[in-house]
């Protein structure tokens, strides 16, 4: 194979896999505008199916409930996953830490169909025993949502932790700052953007989970993935490809956004390095 | 409460070939799809680390974004493309390729298809993060020695980045081998899964000691893949 066929071949394997990402999407996205009851039957533009979409009850009430979820899902995520990351890597090794750190990385790779059993068999051994959780619902979801998000902002914190230099902690420490001061001043600002990333990526997990809310919900409590679950099943319907649309859209928006950004830090950061490279010759 | 140990669970697991065929054909189902996702994502990943900075950053981002929109209605996404009436069957009927609609949801073949297309960025990500490591010198080198090109990547470039691929390979094996939205949305009644038998037994047989079984046996069979792929992260990290 010459370097041009190779370059070829390379070319049009991306070109495949991304075609293969996104066209199921837009096909998606198409047929949200289609007047048509019968999905993938074309029958002309029409916005209809968005006004049916913000008209229905259920979809408003699911939406909330699983917006409230994931913001109280992702403040505690983020905060005992911090803890984790920083107990894991900047505490030695402790008696136990293998242990540990395999305990926090096996939700990252569990199926979630073992995750949501174990879970609702706990909060049920829990109710026996102790009368709580009474009923299942907002809490046992959150609770649920939070035992496997952390361990993703662990991950994060983790490898951010350990690409971090630690002179700075250690010049604060030489100066004579107590261990707590440390943290708050020095460390937790520095590790600002890996929390930020493990907040969002806890809201998204959090927004996306059907499974273990399907296992731990009681009556009445019902989540957007759950609702949408609930009606796709019997079907194609074209209002949950508006719903998806809006979706799509708003998630695009955002991780373009965050990549922009992303992309411009890294070539300001770059252009400051050269800088300093000139300055120093 | 009173806690009595019984094995019995385990006994109707064993004895229901149900199961054990269930077992097999998740496991069939996951080491396919696993093995497509890596003929597609090997060369996409090879592709993204050899591009130029801006074109690489763009692709990377192409490649996440499906990742943080909802897992579920990308399965739903396929049910509209695969449908009887759906738009493969429409444009296969406006080529002349067939005259009929063929079969394509609720088959095998649209579980393979929801698989790949769902857990294809898992593929790509651990590649890329490792050929991006790789010491790119030593290909150069190779093909300076006079290897030919196909001697270098299977003496060079597939052991180097080995590491990559089984991280990937794990990353799409452990979780489609425990899924259950895939075959329920796209499988239908036909397809066996292990994932679809636990929510099954757990939903509407209401069965929890044998869901509880099920799941149990469906660790034993991921504990050691699960294991491999904490290993290989350890020493990667240890690496750092």
């Amino acid at each position: 194979m010459s370097n041009r066929k190779r370059s070829g071949f390379l070319f049009s394997a991306v070109c495949f896999g991304i075609a293969f990402l996104y066209i199921p999407m837009i096909m998606l996205i198409v047929y949200s505008f289609n007047k048509s009851k019968i999905v993938p039957v074309w029958g002309g533009f029409s916005t209809k199916w968005y006004g049916v979409l913000f008209e229905s009850e259920p979809i408003w009430e699911a939406v909330s409930l699983s917006l409230k979820i994931a913001t109280v899902n992702a403040c505690f995520a983020t905060i005992l996953g911090t803890l984790a990351g920083l107990a894991l890597v900047r505490f030695g090794s402790f008696k136990g830490r293998t242990l540990f750190s395999g305990m926090i990385s096996a939700p990252l790779v569990m199926p979630e169909v073992i995750t949501g059993l174990s879970l609702l068999l706990l909060f049920i051994t829990l109710k026996e025993f102790i009368g709580w959780p009474d009923k299942r619902g907002f809490t046992t979801i959150t609770i649920a949502h939070i035992t496997f998000s952390m361990a993703y902002v662990a991950v994060i914190i983790q490898s951010r932790l350990a690409g971090m230099a630690q002179d700075l902690e250690e010049a604060a420490q030489d100066l004579g700052a107590k261990p707590f001061r440390v943290l708050i001043d020095i460390t937790l600002p520095l590790l600002a953007p890996g929390m930020l990333a493990g907040w969002l990526l806890s809201f998204t997990l959090s927004l996306d989970d059907l499974i273990i809310a399907s296992f731990v919900s009681g009556p009445g409590a019902v989540t957007l993935p759950m609702l949408i679950y609930s009606r796709v099943r019997l079907g194609l319907r074209p209002d949950i490809n508006a719903l998806a649309t809006i979706i799509i859209l708003v998630v695009a928006a955002g991780v373009l956004l965050a990549g922009y950004i992303m992309l411009r830090q890294q070539r300001q950061h770059e252009l400051e390095q050269s800088m300093t490279a000139e300055e120093s010759l | 409460m009173r806690i009595k140990v019984v094995f019995d669970n385990y006994a109707y697991l064993w004895e229901d070939d149900l199961y054990v065929k269930t077992y097999l054909s998740s496991i069939k189902i996951s080491s396919i799809s696993t093995l497509v996702c890596l003929l597609i994502g090997y060369p996409m990943a090879y592709a993204i680390v050899r591009s130029s900075h801006t074109t690489k950053h763009v692709l990377l981002m192409l490649i996440i974004l499906p990742f943080w929109t909802s897992f579920l209605l990308r399965v739903y996404a396929w049910m509209g493309l695969l449908a009887d009436q759906g738009t493969i069957n429409d444009l296969l009927i406006a080529l002349g390729i067939i005259d009929e609609p063929i079969r394509l949801l609720y088959t095998h073949f649209a579980v393979y298809v929801g698989i790949v297309y769902t857990y294809l960025p898992f593929m790509i990500l651990p590649l890329y993060a490792n050929m991006e490591k790789l010491d790119w010198t030593l290909l150069e080198a190779a093909e300076d020695l006079g290897a030919r090109p196909l001697t270098t990547f299977i003496t060079v470039t597939l052991p180097m980045t080995m590491p990559g691929v089984i991280a990937g390979s794990l990353l799409v094996f452990i979780p489609a081998t425990g899924e259950y939205v895939i075959p329920d949305l796209l499988g239908g009644g036909n397809v066996l899964m292990i994932g679809r038998i636990l929510y099954n037994e757990f939903n509407s047989n209401i069965d929890w000691p044998v869901a509880s079984a099920v799941a149990i046996a469906l660790l034993l069979v991921l504990v050691l893949p699960m294991m491999l792929y904490q290993y290989m992260q350890g020493k990667e990290y240890d690496a750092q």
